[in-house]
């Protein structure tokens, strides 16, 4: 390929990053902010799109790729965390978004998406839970409230909902995070630790359906309530919330409870920590619901260790020390031989 | 079989014996026992001792699936044939020329094979009452006469193995597992081998337990020198030389060659070969083999299951790698929904079908041709792949570079099948000089200058798309299962551009040219019957058709190699003969795809026993058509 000495750097625009595609998103679908917040966040790390890849399965949010200008895979249903993975075990270069939705990860693709975050593979994990069927036009879903109302459970749906950052971390997640559609700034922030993060980095994003499932997260983005309703965690910082961080999260034994900063000192809340070896706190954490607790957002957990793709190439360097590079000649003579006159 | 008496001009390979020796053209022999009792050993060891004295050999392990099944229970019994001969052969041998049965169950789950007048060796220690009962038999068949057409020997081979190694240390139940050893070496004994190759083997293996070592070491000359002291036997064999192509050789499994065939494919390509599997017999071994070849770059993935195996294959394909998906039909089901991904996004793709007994779970250990048609139309949609189906264990080195080729040169799946039989049987191959083998050379997509976006579904002369893939810059573009408009890759549910798009795909499948030979002919292409098969059944098909055209029949065979896009010159030769038989593991599957697609009259021989067609089976199926002047 030829260069061109003379040109400046091109620096790449948020706008730069998608398409000419018509996005087919309903209006007022959260799909489009966090698709926002993406080319904000690649803009600002200075993405290049030749060695972005986003792969997805399928359903609403898994058409995410066909709106970004740089590699894209929309595979099969469920299965996106497998293309993605063998993507960064041939290509361990390329910087790998996946994107995906509750029913995607969390029903068909329930088995991948465990190993995937089990091996710690070099991926971003994107999943949108707005806690719906929508592109199958309203159906309940892994993570819909028991008594869920749809087409499909016209009595409510009797099962109980799983939380997603519960399963990535039972499965050994060394990132896990939480942001809301709307909360832009939060959800940038969220992006780029995501981005930063070396293995697998799972995001869950608070996503509202609004024509499924409308409303499901107003606790979280009402402004008269949410501060009530959600709890930022910042790393080696106290659990505060509360429309006047009047209110904390201590723990009771093994069991957090709500208290009034009025009676109790700062000194005694929970503390976060993004870093400790075992997710316990990260799980506990993952636990807190509506209405019972806040919900957290913001990191979860964050800690280093060795990505799936290095330790398989770190083999195969070890093999080629060893033995030397293969020969074919010798591979198909082998060991044992003889010869006919 | 003709005996051909030749005291003379043999002693090279023998121990001086006083015993008389008789020169066998070929012999097949069989070891069985219980699926603990070391005969899967036995009989490779046999085999590599056979091959390297210059015999051309052909194999059939057959073992059950229950890895230790009850002890001394016809559901466990695991056997070895072995065919090694003087003249060149096709297939694993039809009768037994001698039986080693290692209990009752062995015996009678394979007795009936050997021929009359064969040699039957039994482990005489282990016919008690309880072993008896357990494989089913009333009385002792040692006993009551049901054995006469055999020659039986009765050996008590348990004592001996006992008393040959009781200076090795082992306590008694190790001793007694170095019993496949004593009976191997009275095998080895009775047909003249050399004890060199096993007796080295046997060193390697155990270098880290001496006293096993020595103990089957002791076992295994007990066995040689009983055949040799003992009054039981009064006549050795001896099975000459093959007169094989002039070359240096190795034995060869379908297994093991198609793991070289990967690994040859992307040295020839330059390409990294990227093998995602998931444990499935009998096809586990190609994923064993490449995973300890790793310094030849070759990255192996097991993944959680089938559907994870071949997305990360596919995934692999998309980053500019070799890859490739092995299974057995029942993975092939569960991979159809990420083939069709292949087909979609048009991705260069291998998925290897090591077909065993079905449906479902099936006869996993045993071999069948019955996927044929699940590889060919198991899908959604107008979905066509390209097939190719190997012919012999050392044809699976040639197929899985022809199938990497393929994929890469028409950016598509290609569907390899092999089976229990060629995966896991044995020949001996003259090793191929690998700088003669062609170079796979894959055009380079080029990035558009005129500011235009980049055009995935552009196509080639031969309607092929170009291998774009993450890294070149100016080439983004995103591809997907949903339709795509042809040229620009944009979704499009357009009707006339999905009706194109059908057709397209249809075409750049039905255009494949292979590099190898269209049809593998075995006499002249046109008289009274042609034998048409494809795959695993090569071998059998060719022997029985060499058999009858010596007596003078005007039979023919072809074998089928390209599945899809079938040659259309078969049509031609079939027209040119009177009858037509298709010889298939399987109820007549090929046969329907002949029939549907030539309009020809094609009839069937058909098997589902989970056991290879013996050589007897077509030669009386085909003097069935033949005009009786013939037969």
């Amino acid at each position: 390929m030829s260069m061109a000495p003379n040109q400046p750097l091109t620096v790449l625009k948020p706008a730069d990053y998608g398409t000419d595609q018509d996005v087919r998103w309903c209006p007022g679908c959260g799909d489009y902010s966090i698709l926002a917040q993406m080319k904000k966040v690649l803009a600002r790390l200075g993405a290049d799109r030749s060695k972005t890849v986003f792969i997805s399965g399928i359903g609403c949010s898994s058409r995410f790729p066909y709106y970004m200008n740089t590699y894209g895979f929309h595979s099969i249903h469920g299965r996106a965390p497998t293309f993605a993975t063998g993507l960064s075990l041939a290509r361990p270069d390329l910087t790998i978004w996946m994107v995906t939705g509750d029913g995607d990860a969390l029903s068909i693709g329930g088995n991948h998406f465990m190993h995937v975050i089990r091996r710690n593979v070099n991926i971003k994990v994107l999943l949108f839970n707005n806690r719906i069927y929508g592109l199958t036009k309203g159906q309940y879903s892994p993570t819909s409230e028991q008594g869920k109302k749809t087409k499909s459970s016209p009595m409510g749906s009797p099962e109980f909902p799983i939380r997603p950052i519960s399963i990535a971390i039972a499965a050994e997640a060394t990132f896990a995070a939480r942001a809301v559609d709307v909360d832009i700034k939060h959800l940038e922030y969220v992006l780029e630790r995501a981005a930063r993060h070396v293995g697998t980095a799972f995001v869950e994003i608070y996503q509202n359906c609004n024509i499924f499932n409308d409303g499901a997260y107003d606790y979280a983005t009402d402004k008269a309530t949410r501060s009530d309703n959600i709890v930022y965690l910042e790393h080696g910082k106290p659990l505060v919330f509360g429309k006047n961080a009047d209110k904390g999260i201590r723990l009771n034994a093994m069991n957090p409870e709500i208290v009034d900063l009025k009676t109790v000192s700062k000194d005694d809340l929970l503390i976060h920590d993004e870093k400790t070896p075992e997710p316990n706190l990260a799980f506990l954490l993952s636990r807190m619901r509506m209405p019972d607790f806040p919900e957290p957002l913001g990191v979860f957990r964050d800690i280093q260790k060795p990505v799936y793709g290095d330790l398989v190439h770190e083999q195969i360097t070890q093999a080629v020390k060893l033995r030397g590079e293969g020969d074919l000649q010798s591979l198909v003579t082998g060991t044992e031989t003889w010869t006919v006159e | 079989m003709s005996v051909i008496s030749d005291p003379q001009g043999l002693g090279g390979q023998l121990r001086a014996g006083k015993k008389s020796v008789t020169s066998l053209p070929s012999v097949t022999v069989r070891f069985a026992g219980d699926s603990g009792d070391g005969m899967q050993l036995a009989g490779s060891q046999f085999t590599d001792t056979s091959a390297a004295i210059g015999n051309d050999i052909s194999t059939l392990p057959d073992f059950p699936a229950e890895i230790r099944a009850p002890a001394g229970t016809l559901a466990g019994v695991s056997g070895y044939q072995i065919h090694f001969s003087s003249t060149e052969i096709f297939t694993p041998g039809d009768d037994v020329d001698a039986l080693v049965a290692m209990n009752p169950a062995a015996l009678k789950a394979n007795v009936r094979s050997v021929r009359d007048g064969g040699i039957v060796i039994v482990d005489d220690d282990s016919f008690g009452p309880n072993d008896l009962r357990k494989a089913g038999y009333e009385q002792s068949p040692l006993d009551d006469g049901s054995l006469a057409k055999y020659r039986v020997v009765r050996v008590p081979v348990d004592k001996l193995t006992l008393a040959a190694t009781k200076d090795s240390g082992l306590g008694l139940k190790d001793s007694n597992r170095c019993k496949n050893m004593f009976a191997l070496g009275l095998v080895y004994w009775l047909y003249g081998r050399p004890l060199e190759l096993t007796l080295d083997h046997i060193a390697k293996k155990f270098a880290k337990k001496p006293a096993v070592a020595m103990a089957n070491t002791l076992a295994l000359k007990a066995g040689f020198n009983y055949g040799e002291t003992t009054e039981l036997f009064h006549e050795q064999y001896q099975v000459p030389k093959a007169r094989l192509a002039p070359g240096r050789y190795r034995k060869i499994t379908g297994n093991e060659a198609m793991a070289m065939g990967m690994i040859a494919a992307a040295q020839l390509s330059g390409k990294n070969l990227v093998y995602c599997s998931y444990p499935i017999t009998p096809a586990s071994d190609i994923l064993h083999n490449l995973a300890s070849e790793k310094h030849f770059g070759v990255t192996t993935f097991q993944a959680e299951d089938e559907i994870a195996a071949i997305g990360a294959a596919i995934g692999a394909s998309f980053g500019g790698a070799l890859g490739c998906s092995g299974t057995s039909g029942p993975g092939v089901a569960l991979k159809s929904e990420g083939m069709a991904l292949a087909v979609m996004t048009e991705l260069p793709l291998v998925v290897i079908d090591v077909q065993r007994g079905g449906p479902s779970t099936g006869l996993p250990t045993k071999t069948e041709q019955a996927d044929l048609l699940q590889v060919l139309f198991g899908r959604n949609g107008e979905c066509p792949v390209a097939v190719i189906a190997a012919m012999s264990p050392s044809d699976c080195f040639h197929a899985a570079i022809e199938a990497f080729t393929i994929a890469m040169k028409y950016m598509t799946p290609v569907v390899l099948l092999s089976d229990g039989y060629i995966a896991n049987g044995a020949e001996p191959w003259l090793i191929p000089d690998v700088s003669k083998l062609p170079r796979i050379v894959v055009p380079q997509p080029i990035a558009p200058t005129d500011g235009k976006p980049f055009q995935p579904y552009k196509r080639d002369e031969s309607l092929v798309r170009p291998w774009a893939i993450p890294g070149m810059p100016g080439m983004e573009h995103r591809i997907g299962g949903l339709e795509k408009q042809d040229v620009t890759g944009a979704v499009s549910y357009d009707p006339a551009n999905h009706e194109h798009m059908v057709h397209t795909r249809a075409a750049k499948i039905a255009g494949i040219k292979p590099a190898g030979e269209d049809l593998h002919l075995t006499g002249p292409d046109k008289g009274d019957l042609l034998l048409v098969g494809w795959g695993g059944t090569f071998g059998a098909i060719k022997a029985a058709t060499l058999q009858l055209r010596a007596a003078g029949a005007a039979v023919s065979a072809v074998q089928l190699r390209y599945l899809n896009p079938m040659p259309q010159s078969i049509g031609d030769l079939m027209k040119n003969f009177r009858q037509v038989l298709v010889p298939e593991l399987n109820l007549g599957q090929l046969r329907m795809l002949l029939r549907a697609r030539f309009l020809v009259d094609a009839k069937g021989l058909n098997k589902v026993r989970g056991q290879p067609f013996t050589i007897t089976e077509i030669v009386r199926a085909a003097m069935a058509l033949l005009p009786t002047s013939n037969s």
